[in-house]
């Protein structure tokens, strides 16, 4: 029986059965719906990748102000294109370890204060130009100098000298970072020609794909590079059109003009699985919706209060109602299980009685203030509005704030001392403090300020002991879930979806959206 | 001066006074807009020093009389300055769009202007019977349905299930006109049915209008038949009225896209519009500004023209 149904499905992947009568016999059969599909997938996996044919996507977050400069890349559609031409030295990989791209190997010093990343050799720009170390070094520069709008500014400080030496990069820094290979896997540190000084939007770079134009906000299309040194790239045309509105991405993908779409309104999810030739996949990220209170501020600067508001909330009901499901609950730390060195911590639940204990000694009376809009991640208003109810529950009253959605990220957030926020997460707990919950940090928007936290924080960079750094930033966790002015309720997956034309997507990839942004490279066209 | 060249002169003085008060307006306007264009752009991941540097590049900080003048002068010679989000040459940048939002709105007054005065005129022919008020009934409920809730149920029903048309109106350089207009024939439909009603109202009611007329009379008892006496003779009288309508439907199917051009992802200037409001890029916001008044007040004025023209009383100078 278990042969004919992979005859049946190997007879499906080559396109001599539709995936609807499949189905259909698998069923028949008695294989339920979930086990004929992963006969189906692994079918197709076995039969491999084919070369050819057009992949088109329909993406959400592109504008006609972006720019093909990697330095300026902000959203979605500018990950998804500079994946498509350039290429950074390492890579996360598909199981979040570190792989080599344009770095052929990389090492540490004992100390993990000095890097030496080695070149791969013979690899050549879509230009035509061989790729050297100088390249590299300029490129390095030019996101770390001090003039720069790059946005991996940040993660650049703590390099304190980058130098070519024969065939390798060496990087200097600061203080010791075992993490340093995770930073240059930044999606801005594309390598360019001369560091990308003369023309950064030029997309002259090493990636599977050429681009044949670019207009931004609207269309791009790329092809194959045929010299190109590794594996990816298994369409001959990538075609990415930008379609903002949630319901037209979704009727493209169900008329058959675009094979894959990101950003599945979770509201919806449910229904668009339902139709025969779509399949919507749903990957756990590091990304989460927040409630961010400024520590240093009162009303928030009071520990009870905070505590108060933390046992007020219902997680379950948030993820639920929310996200739909297509999510995971928050445990007031912005680290979750996508994290490399994750430990897991005892979640804390919605219990009305401590949060009005809390509340009570906290010696606040009156309401508390929240700011609010759509903006701040979909669906803020509506997990304002549960907020405020299970808070009723425990007799604390929350007003809720909308503010418009333009100018939100500039007059609210990190402004006002209480509202609702997302963050994108970060490849590794290091980065992820680092950038928000250092007292030093720029984007510091709890204003959280504590010296034991920094102080752990340096001190586990440069530990290069797995055991003893992931007892670190459980303890660091530990201490931003009790201490922190973050209120974190839920994690948000990816939610995506893929037609039958195509095959060879990955659930769970580390990373950004869409496989880390490789899904343009990375699936194939069904003959 | 004969009068008709004085009055047409008068017309053209007046448009071109209101347009200079509207770009007074739209400048002050732009400059009021809460919020920055740095943190704008940057967005969440904006770091002081990246602020700072990005807008001492933008020269936000000068006197706004100064640069309403610099703005004003370049405009004149078709220069429309810079875009501060990407740096690209908006007239150039616009060029394009403009032409793409013609394109657009020439198909949809193809279908939609003959289509309307043609119900009109049968709305007239069988006035108070079925047709006149099935016409009625159709046309009012499609003006009173939010044009994107139109533009979505056809997505569903055309798009999606019956597959006649694409759903997302991409239209490129490659395509032919053919391909080209089946990209957009979603949303031609939609601002067909957005402007039919109000054209067809209008024509209906001018036409009507002048079948009070003594004249419509005489030729009604000379025998014509009602087609003829509305084709010939009612409508000729009716024309003022129906082309003050039609441009001022015209001008909206130019300037009013904005939301159908992003529901059906096309690449038009309502698109590039929207998405420098929400960054903030006044330059762009007031350019865009600027050539939809000059649109709108453009049609007016050809309507007025025409107006002008059609009346004999005027042709005809004593």
């Amino acid at each position: 029986m278990n042969k004919h149904m992979q005859y049946l499905a190997s007879q499906a992947v080559a396109g001599k059965l539709t995936r609807r009568d499949f189905l259909g016999k698998a069923a028949a059969l008695g294989f339920t719906a979930v086990s004929a599909n992963l006969l189906l997938s692994g079918a197709a996996k076995a039969a491999g990748p084919q070369k050819g044919g057009t992949l088109r996507l329909g993406l959400q977050g592109g504008s006609t102000t972006d720019s093909l400069d990697p330095a300026l890349v902000t959203n979605t559609v500018g990950l998804m294109v500079t994946r498509l031409w350039g290429e950074t030295l390492v890579e996360l990989t598909e199981d979040g370890g570190i792989e080599g791209k344009l770095a052929e190997s990389y090492e540490a010093s004992a100390d993990a204060r000095t890097w030496t990343f080695k070149l791969r050799s013979g690899v050549t720009y879509s230009n035509g130009q061989n790729v050297t170390t100088e390249d590299v070094v300029k490129t390095m520069e030019r996101h770390s100098g001090e003039d720069t709008k790059s946005g991996a500014l940040g993660i650049m400080r703590g390099i304190k000298d980058v130098r070519a030496d024969g065939d390798t990069v060496v990087f200097e820094l600061d203080s010791p970072n075992a993490d340093l290979p995770y930073l240059l896997a930044d999606y801005h540190l594309i390598v360019q020609p001369g560091g990308g000084n003369d023309d950064p939007a030029a997309a002259i770079g090493t990636g599977p794909y050429i681009m044949k134009s670019a207009d931004m906000g609207v269309r791009f299309v790329a092809e194959k590079n045929p010299n190109y040194w590794g594996d990816l790239g298994n369409a001959e045309t990538v075609e990415i059109i930008v379609i903002n509105d949630d319901t037209a991405r979704v009727a493209a993908l169900q008329s058959g003009q675009v094979d894959v779409i990101d950003r599945v309104p979770p509201r919806t999810a449910k229904l668009v699985e339902r139709a025969p030739n779509i399949t919507v996949h749903s990957t756990s990220a590091a990304g989460h919706y927040v409630f961010i209170m400024h520590t240093n501020t009162a009303p928030f600067d009071n520990y009870d209060l905070r505590m108060a508001l933390k046992y007020g909330i219902n997680r379950e009901e948030m993820v639920d109602k929310i996200l739909n499901g297509y999510g995971t609950v928050g445990n007031d730390s912005p680290i979750n299980a996508s994290y490399p060195m994750y430990t897991e911590l005892e979640q804390r639940q919605f219990d009305p009685d401590k949060a009005m204990f809390h509340m009570k000694k906290s010696g606040h009376d009156g309401s508390v203030l929240l700011r609010t809009s759509d903006n701040s991640f979909p669906g803020a208003p509506d997990a304002s509005a549960l907020f405020q109810q299970s808070c009723q529950s425990a007799g604390i009253k929350l007003d809720v704030k909308r503010e418009p959605n333009d100018g939100y990220w500039s007059e609210v957030w990190n402004n006002q001392p209480f509202c609702t926020s997302y963050w994108g997460g970060r490849p590794t707990q290091d980065q992820m403090f680092t950038t928000a919950y250092l007292s030093t940090a720029d984007w510091n928007d709890t204003r959280f300020n504590n010296e034991q936290f920094d102080q752990m924080l340096v001190a586990a960079r440069g530990e290069l002991d797995v055991a003893k750094r992931t007892q670190m930033y459980a303890d660091m966790s530990t201490i931003l879930r009790d201490q922190g002015g973050l209120i974190c309720p839920m994690f948000n997956d990816f939610v995506e979806a893929t037609t039958d034309k195509v095959d060879g997507f990955v659930e769970g990839v580390p990373g950004q959206v869409l496989m880390n942004g490789y899904a343009a490279s990375k699936l194939w066209v069904k003959a | 001066m004969s009068p008709i060249i004085k009055l047409l002169a008068q017309r053209i003085a007046l448009s071109l006074l209101l347009l200079l008060l509207i770009s007074v307006v739209i400048f002050a306007g732009t400059i009021v807009l809460p919020g920055d264009v740095a943190q704008s752009i940057l967005g969440q991941s904006a770091t002081p020093e990246a602020l700072a540097n990005l807008r001492a590049e933008l020269g936000v900080n000068d006197p706004p009389v100064g640069r309403y003048f610099a703005w004003l002068f370049g405009a004149m010679q078709g220069d429309l300055g810079t875009a501060l989000t990407s740096g690209q040459d908006i007239t150039s940048a616009l060029a394009g769009r403009f032409w793409n939002t013609m394109f657009l709105a020439f198909w949809a007054a193809v279908v939609a202007v003959p289509l309307a005065i043609f119900l009109g005129l049968l709305a007239v022919r069988f006035k108070d019977r079925w047709p006149d008020k099935l016409i009625s009934a159709v046309t009012l409920a499609s003006i009173s349905i939010p044009e994107f809730l139109i533009g979505y149920v056809l997505m569903y029903v055309v798009a999606v299930k019956l597959r006649w048309f694409p759903s997302v109106a991409m239209i490129n350089d490659g395509m032919t006109l053919f391909e080209k207009l089946n990209a957009i024939a979603l949303p031609i439909t939609v601002l067909t049915l957005v402007v039919l009603a109000h054209m067809m109202r209008m024509t209906r009611a001018a036409i009507l209008n002048v079948m009070q007329s003594a004249y419509i009379e005489t030729a009604e008892l000379k025998g014509l038949n009602a087609f003829q006496v509305i084709y010939r003779h009612a409508f000729p009288n009716a024309i003022a009225p129906i082309v003050n309508v039609v441009m001022l439907n015209l001008a909206y199917l130019v300037v009013g896209v904005v939301v159908i051009e992003v529901v059906f992802v096309y690449p038009g200037m309502g698109q590039y519009l929207v998405d420098h409001v929400s960054k903030r890029d006044v330059p762009v916001v007031q350019a865009c500004g600027l050539i939809f008044a000059a649109v709108y007040i453009g049609l007016n004025m050809i309507a007025d023209i025409v107006a002008i023209l059609s009346n004999p009383r005027l042709r005809h100078p004593k």
